[in-house]
């Protein structure tokens, strides 16, 4: 298992699972390829860090021996190492990977954006997403923070938040759908009610709560406001299960809309003439028109509910013996409740439910209606809501209306608004008082009402009311109309006493809750039957719970509702809410009014009060919302997928994984820069950190690579580097090593960006880069050189200066940044403005991350870093738990690389014998004979991002690639090597029958194989394929002509299609393997490489020059280590304890004073000759290390040789190792100097950085002072190179007094011997000090030189031997400095250790045990597949002339007696295609011509240089 | 206006170091002339004299062999 899908654990994964081990890549996040996904290029190279890791992303993707897990996170792993069963937990991703074609048509449509955290909060991006377009697994993904407040709140779980979103973007009808999912009357719910989403609205905390309720109501209206669309009826699937629902409120009429819409026939029957309950009888005019009530309940009815109006219902078995296999009560509470006073049934008291339903069915227009005839003088008794409406419906009717009740005014049921609006309306409300008796006249009419003032009142256990009267506050209130509005019941006498339904205390119908079945089988009920009065919305809830039950009684399933999704609530904080306020996310902004009518229009009639929003103020409220839930599940998406790929009930699962070990791989996190709060990061909006800078500087980031400040889009003309942001501080006492480099690449690449825009923006060209540092860590391969480019051919301005505050300027936002820099003459503070600010941000480790480290109980240091030892630095200290990349210490891509591999060498030593037990092997389909077809070509043309198409006309080469012979089909793709694009050639080359493919984008010497393991994936033979270099070879050399660019794409494509017109089928050879390796040089690394080899059961030969092993181990004396972490090996027992395990080991061979003669043959079977003494001895081996190191420069610079008392470090460290206390037996030949003077950067590394040399002469310096603390030390440096932990030692020399001196190559030290010439007296060195700018002569007892490693003095002539090749400083030159670090280009070869370049003893490991694991990969394979690109005599041509035996650099080709040549005389060439190199040398000095190289043949070749030259006239 | 003279001309690169060092040249961003064409070789041992002849006949203005 491997956890983390970055780059370390992307090779970690590749390399076990090509060496035939079964890998669980554990990612958290949507897609793999972490951090370097995110950059735009790398450096040294300025290679665009996606075209290089987007094969590797691809090959992860494809490899059928890893399972990429995403979304996941490890909880615990139990057991022990080649056992462990890990527990991992899966988040939903929403969205099927299988069915999941990456679209695109999903984002289309989701209303909901998010901050952007790939692109590093620079941009939105919506809740539906793909990470960034190459991402692996090529699928999309939901984000969800969990429910919002406002549907968790609802009882119908209305998804507000969608609705609302859709409202912002002006999508009514998708608005409206999403309501009505959950929701069947949206028109209704929108005017009355209650919104307990306003209530939970996190938007409460900030300003106020969104007017959900008034939005909801704006999207019917809009709906409404146009013709009523046909409704199709809905599909009957289970005739025969008939359902009888009693009562056409909200409540029955939702359940019959679920019902029906699930295929089952439904009756409503109803006893009024009118459907709607409730709504249509209880609630006034003013508040819901009837129209609106009769439109949403017609649009249930035309699914093909069969409503029954007029039909009272008063037996319920009677339905059950009609056939019906279910009934639901929903019945409603339409019983007023008369209390029973003195006076209760006089004339002119009247109950609410019936003067409210006469009102609405326009008795009182009616003279002859049945209704109780009113007075003028009204009073309502009671104080909720149905009370209220009872009032203001008689203000409508023009009485003078009165209102008592018992509660205070503050604990008034009623809404205060709604009170608030009586009032206004002239409803005299009286709290607090106490029904004594209603009066009455002589012939019993009512003439008042007797009440008294209640001080307080309250219910005992049984319901019964005790209420305190204030005495003797006893008075009357005159009226002629008393209406009851005390509560109501549901009116029950339908169901007889013996039907089995039971009936509760509160005369509500008892059912269990979870169901809402009643006590009868068959029987449910629902709404305001078995509740009690309540709001519409919870009828509606109610409604749809009782249809899912009484579907899944029909259905003969478990009554009680399967458990759901369960995601957490998204509660704000206030505190959030102002952070985000701060951040600028959101602002203030209070409510956008809602208008409504004047009081005295109010009263006038039942016109509607509340006038609704208008579109823009609606969408302006809507875009208050804060989407508090990301994702509102409006289903926009899944309405827009085409292949029914998103499942918003996916639910999080937890898997086990029996596995044998773990790499830990999780990477690292940048610095919060908004903790440093000087720089104002999160405060100034032109102040960015790097890897936002990464991102506008990436083609395909949210500027499209061009840099603009973020505060008003314009490009910047001065832009500031900030160094050691979260490192190199108080809070961090490391260096994240890549800071540097990162900022040199971004700094030239702002530079290019602008003179690339300067083509299409003249003026742009111009753009000035200054980085403020304290020590340029530029200590790797080619880092030196790239630095110095930034600043003498870019023009960077470096200036040694940390700048601790920037501050704003109000007027334009540009950053004011004051400095000095006394190395540059500048000792005076200058302040200097910036149109941008980058802070380089450091390496943290996240907090997840730590505590997943603690949680498999691994040991930490106290920044959460992984804790490894020297002499193992990729073993966690738990057995069979590995580790690689910045988990361990920063550091950069190739040496995570290495370390990936690394970390997979440590296990497979583990599990060797496992090996190939749960692999699987790729399968291709039989490959199809061409032989006989008509060529057919198929041209892909890649944009790859804006790297081709921002340069040329890509469409336009597809186009013509139309037009030119045999090509039946051509197209242009944004990224020509993502997965997708890979996977549609394949369906290409199949579908159109095509039988040569070509490709036009960047190198075949990347991308080539990639490609052709397509087309053999669709049946084509790998070789019909040639790819046109339009990319590394025409846009990127040619960017400031489009034109002409264009026109060479044109050219490149148009050759490569001519060739592949030649091109033939070409059949692969296999060939078996020798699991046998060969390591040149005993030193760490070889030892190392040999010993993880052994142990993976690989027989290892080691081949040493000296007589004894250990190489520079020899020279070590000590380590470098600080006082809190001191090592207590010595160099000296880990180097015996090594030699002792490689003498141990049964399968390691030692050849010592033994030197490689000789080798031949290729990866898998190679052949060396080597001379050990006098003996000559042959090996068979299948890999070569070379492990052959290097040693310290000795040359004559500041003086070495001239005086006993100048020392390189090596030699100080001898000399030291002498005083240490046991020394190494010796006495010390001279006491300790007190006056030491060290030189850094000596000869060779004035050209490039050796890496060790400020960590060693630190490492002497302390040893120095702790043997003689009061020896006073001077280094003189160009900078102190201590990146990573490294730091505590520069750290902890400062503290100790030891100086500093910085120079520049210009005005390096000069070294003055002593005059008299003696050799063993002090010598005195002069030195500009810069900050005083003073020449300074400093008297020396010793003078120390750090000189560099160069390569082993035998490296040219090995190099020559094994045809590698080197770089100029002659270390060995690996495959690509990023990706492949430790191979060479030629198969089958690796390397480790300082033959690389200069490295310490940990990475020396590390990288030995890369190597070891490349190597293990060619050894763990029972055949290889040769080169089939070789040569092929036609003996029927040779003459035998001998001319390819002796041009043939290799010695493969051989005259043999079995083949007859021109003429059929006996013998002709026969060349071995296993050991041909395809150089083709004896194919060009052939005589006869009866030698072709497969896919560079002649024709192949000649057709090429026409189609080149051809149409030159054409193109001008 | 005088038409500056474009010389064609065509570069047979060796796979291992001049074909890669061209790629290297790209990811440097180094500008030349797109009248230079490339053509990937196994090996400059590949470069047949017919090639070269060939494209001097198709009129190409220089041929660069480099490897």
């Amino acid at each position: 298992m491997v956890v983390g899908g970055g780059i370390a654990g992307m090779q970690a994964s590749l390399d076990l699972a090509d060496q035939g081990y079964k890998v669980y890549l554990i990612e958290k996040e949507t897609a793999i390829g972490g951090k370097m996904a995110q950059l735009d290029k790398t450096f040294p190279t300025n290679d665009c860090a996606m075209c290089t890791i987007s094969p590797k992303l691809v090959e992860v993707g494809r490899h059928p021996n890893i399972e990429i897990i995403t979304g996941s996170e490890v909880l615990d792993v139990a057991g022990k190492a080649g056992d462990f069963n890990a527990r991992i937990r899966i988040a939903p991703r929403y969205i099927d990977l299988d069915d999941c074609v990456a679209c695109n048509d999903c984002v289309d449509v989701c209303p909901v954006e998010v901050l952007d955290v790939f692109n590093e909060k620079l941009v939105q991006r919506h809740a539906v997403f793909k990470q960034y377009p190459q991402a692996v697994p090529n699928a999309y993904a939901i984000t969800k923070a969990g429910i919002a407040p406002c549907r968790d709140a609802c009882p119908a779980n209305q998804r507000a938040q969608g609705y609302i979103a859709l409202i912002r973007e002006g999508r009514w009808e998708d608005a409206h759908r999403v309501i009505k999912m959950d929701n069947p009357f949206p028109g209704i719910c929108g005017r009355i009610c209650n919104h307990r989403c306003e209530t939970v609205c996190n938007r409460g905390k900030l300003d106020e709560p969104i007017n959900i309720r008034a939005l909801k109501r704006f999207v019917t209206d809009k709906i409404y406001e146009k013709p009523r669309q046909e409704i199709t009826p809905a599909e009957i699937l289970h005739p025969e299960d008939r359902i009888a629902i009693i009562g056409a409120g909200p409540c029955g009429l939702t359940a019959a809309q679920d019902l029906i819409n699930n295929g089952f026939p439904v009756t409503v029957f109803e006893a009024m003439p009118v459907a709607g309950g409730m709504l249509r009888l209880g609630v006034p005019e003013y508040r819901l028109p009837t129209e609106i009530i009769e439109r949403e309940v017609q649009d249930i009815v035309d699914l093909g509910v069969d409503l029954k109006l007029n039909h009272r219902i008063d037996d319920l078995d009677s339905l059950f013996t009609q056939g019906f296999k279910a009934v639901l009560i929903a019945v409603g509470a339409h019983e007023g409740i008369r209390l029973p006073i003195p006076g209760a049934n006089l004339d002119g008291v009247i109950i609410n439910t019936r003067f409210l339903r006469d009102v609405r069915l326009g008795k009182y227009q009616d003279e002859e209606s049945d209704a109780p005839p009113l007075g003028d003088r009204i009073l309502v008794l009671g104080g909720g809501n149905v009370a209220i409406d009872c009032a203001r419906t008689a203000v409508r009717l023009g009485k003078e209306v009165h209102l008592a009740c018992l509660e205070s005014r503050a604990d008034m049921p009623a809404h205060d608004w709604e009170i608030e609006a009586a009032q206004e309306e002239g409803v005299n409300v009286y709290p607090g008082q106490s029904f004594e008796r209603i009066l009455g006249t002589a012939n019993d009419r009512v003439r008042g009402m007797e009440l008294m003032e209640v001080s307080s009142f309250s219910f005992d256990d049984s319901g019964g009311l005790h209420v305190e009267k204030v005495p003797g506050s006893t008075h009357e209130i005159i009226c002629d109309t008393v209406i009851f509005s005390v509560g109501q019941r549901a009116g029950l006498a339908f169901i007889p006493d013996d039907a089995g339904v039971g009936i509760t205390k509160k005369q509500t119908i008892a059912i269990n809750p979870n169901t809402l079945a009643a006590t009868k089988e068959g029987v449910f009920a629902a709404g305001d039957s078995v509740s009690g009065t309540a709001f519409v919305i919870e009828s509606v809830e109610s409604g749809h719970k009782v249809a899912n039950s009484i579907m899944r009684y029909l259905m003969g399933e478990d009554l009680e509702p399967p458990p759901g999704p369960d995601l957490p609530v998204v509660e704000l904080s206030e505190q959030e809410l102002q952070e985000r306020v701060a951040r600028g996310e959101i602002s203030y902004q209070a409510r956008v009014p809602l208008p409504e009518l004047k009081v005295k229009d109010r009263i006038a009639g039942f016109a509607e009060v509340e006038v609704g929003y208008d579109e823009e103020s609606a969408r302006a409220e809507a875009a208050r919302c804060l989407a508090c839930g990301i994702c509102s599940e409006c289903m926009s998406c899944v309405f827009a997928c085409g292949k029914d790929a998103i499942h918003h009930d996916m639910v999080g699962s937890e898997r086990n994984l029996n596995i044998g070990a773990i790499i830990l791989a999780p990477g690292y996190q940048t610095y919060q820069a908004e903790l440093s709060q000087e720089y104002g990061f999160g405060r100034f909006p032109n102040v960015v950190t790097s890897l936002q800078y990464e991102r506008m500087l990436s083609a395909s980031g949210p500027t499209d690579g061009h840099v603009r400040r973020p505060s008003d889009d314009v490009s910047p003309k001065r832009v500031a580097f900030l160094q050691c942001v979260g490192s190199r501080d108080q809070n961090h006492d490391y260096c994240s090593a890549v800071c540097c480099m990162y900022a040199a690449k971004e700094a030239i690449m702002t530079i290019e960006h602008a003179r690339a825009e300067e083509r299409t923006h003249p003026g742009s060209g111009d753009v000035y880069c200054q980085v403020f540092f304290i020590d340029t860590r530029a200590y790797s391969k080619g880092y030196e050189e790239y630095y110095r480019r930034a600043e003498k051919k870019y023009g960077v301005v470096y200036t040694r200066c940390r700048i601790s505050e920037v501050k704003q300027n109000p007027d334009n936002q540009n950053l004011i940044l004051r400095y000095s820099s006394p190395y540059e003459n500048q000792a005076i503070p200058r302040e200097d403005e910036f149109d941008m600010v980058v802070l380089s941000v450091g390496m943290e480790i996240s907090d997840s991350v730590q505590d997943l480290g603690r949680q498999l109980g691994i040991e930490l240091d106290e920044y959460g870093f992984c804790h490894t030892t020297l002499f193992d630095p990729l073993q966690t200290s738990r057995e069979g738990l590995y580790v690689a990349g910045p988990f361990r210490e920063p550091k950069d891509i190739p040496e995570s690389v290495m370390e990936g591999s690394g970390a997979a060498a440590k296990a497979s030593q583990l599990l060797a014998p496992a090996r190939h037990s749960l692999a699987v092997v790729q399968e291709y389909p039989p490959e199809r004979s061409v032989a006989d077809e008509e060529t057919r070509i198929g041209v892909f043309v890649c944009h790859c991002g804006s790297n081709i198409g921002g340069y040329l006309d890509v469409p336009k080469v597809a186009e013509y690639a139309k037009t030119l012979p045999h090509v039946v089909h051509a197209e242009d793709n944004l990224y020509t090597c993502s997965q997708d694009t890979v996977a549609h050639i394949i369906e290409k080359t199949k579908e159109l029958n095509l039988n040569r493919v070509v490709v036009s984008s960047c190198t075949p010497i990347t991308h080539e194989p990639l490609f052709q393991d397509a087309i053999r994936q669709a049946g084509l033979n790998p070789h019909l394929f040639e790819m046109a270099n339009i990319r590394n070879q025409c846009s990127w050399v040619h960017s400031s002509d489009w034109d002409t660019a264009t026109n060479k794409a044109k050219t490149l494509t148009r050759m490569a299609v001519a060739k592949a017109d030649k091109l033939d089928p070409l059949e692969i050879y296999e060939v078996p393997v020798i699991h046998e390796a060969l390591v040149i040089g005993g030193g760490a690394a070889g030892m190392n490489a040999a010993l993880n080899l052994a142990g993976q059961g690989f027989p290892v030969h080691i081949v040493e020059r000296k007589p004894e092993l250990g190489g520079n181990l020899n020279q070590l004396h000590y380590f470098s280590a600080t006082r809190d972490a001191p090592i207590l090996t010595s160099p000296k027992q880990y180097l015996r304890d090594l030699i002792r395990q490689i003498d141990e080991h049964p399968l390691i061979t030692c050849h010592l004073n033994a030197e490689l003669l000789e080798t031949e043959g290729f990866k898998g079977n190679f052949s060396s000759t080597i001379q050990k003494d006098d003996e000559v001895i042959s090996i068979k081996h299948g890999v070569i290390i070379i492990a052959t190191g290097g040693v310290e420069y000795k040359g004559q610079e500041y003086k070495y040789g001239k005086s006993n008392q100048i020392k390189t470090q090596q030699e100080f460290e001898a000399y030291l190792a002498k005083h240490m206390p046991g020394g190494n037996g010796k006495e010390p030949s001279q006491p300790l100097p007190d006056r030491v003077t060290m030189i850094q950067c000596v000869g060779p590394s004035e050209k490039y950085c050796s890496r060790i040399c400020c960590t060693t002469a630190l490492k002497n310096a302390l040893k120095l002072k702790e043997l003689k603390p009061e020896a006073e030390i001077t280094i003189l440096n160009r900078d102190i190179r201590t990146y990573g932990f490294k730091e505590r030692l520069y750290t902890e020399a400062r503290e100790l007094g030891i100086r500093f001196i910085h120079f520049e190559f210009d005005q390096k030290p000069e070294v003055i011997l002593n005059p008299d010439g003696d050799p063993h007296q002090a010598v005195s060195v002069r030195i500009l000090e810069p900050i005083l700018q003073k020449v300074v002569d400093l008297p020396t007892d010793m003078l120390i030189l750090s000189n560099p490693i160069i390569p082993d003095p035998g490296t040219k002539n090995l190099a020559n031997l094994l045809k590698c090749s080197t770089d100029m400083d002659g270390f060995f030159m690996e495959a690509h400095v990023k990706l492949r670090p430790v191979d060479f280009s030629t198969d089958g070869i690796f390397m480790a250790g300082l033959a690389h370049y200069p490295k310490f003893l940990n990475e020396t490991i590390a990288q030995s045990l890369a190597a070891s694991s490349r190597a293990a990969l060619v050894l763990s394979q029972e055949k290889i597949y040769t080169n089939s690109r070789v040569a092929q005599v036609d003996p029927s041509k040779c003459v035998g002339c001998l001319t390819c035996v002796r041009i043939c650099p290799y010695h493969v080709p051989k005259i043999t007696n079995e083949l007859n040549g021109v003429g059929s005389i006996v013998g002709a060439a026969f060349i071995e295609a296993a050991v041909c190199h395809g150089c083709g040398s004896c194919a060009s000095e052939c005589p006869a011509q009866a030698i072709q190289i497969r896919h560079t043949t002649d024709i192949q070749t000649l057709e090429k240089i026409s189609a080149l030259l051809i149409h030159q006239g054409e193109q001008g | 206006m005088e038409e500056k003279f474009n010389p064609e001309i065509i570069a047979f690169c060796c796979h291992y170091c001049a074909y890669a060092a061209a790629d290297l040249a790209g990811s440097m961003r180094l500008d030349y002339p797109a009248s230079i064409k490339i053509v990937k070789m196994p090996c400059t041992g590949k470069v047949d004299p017919i090639y070269i002849l060939q494209a001097l006949e198709d009129g190409a203005d220089g041929v660069l062999v480099a490897g």
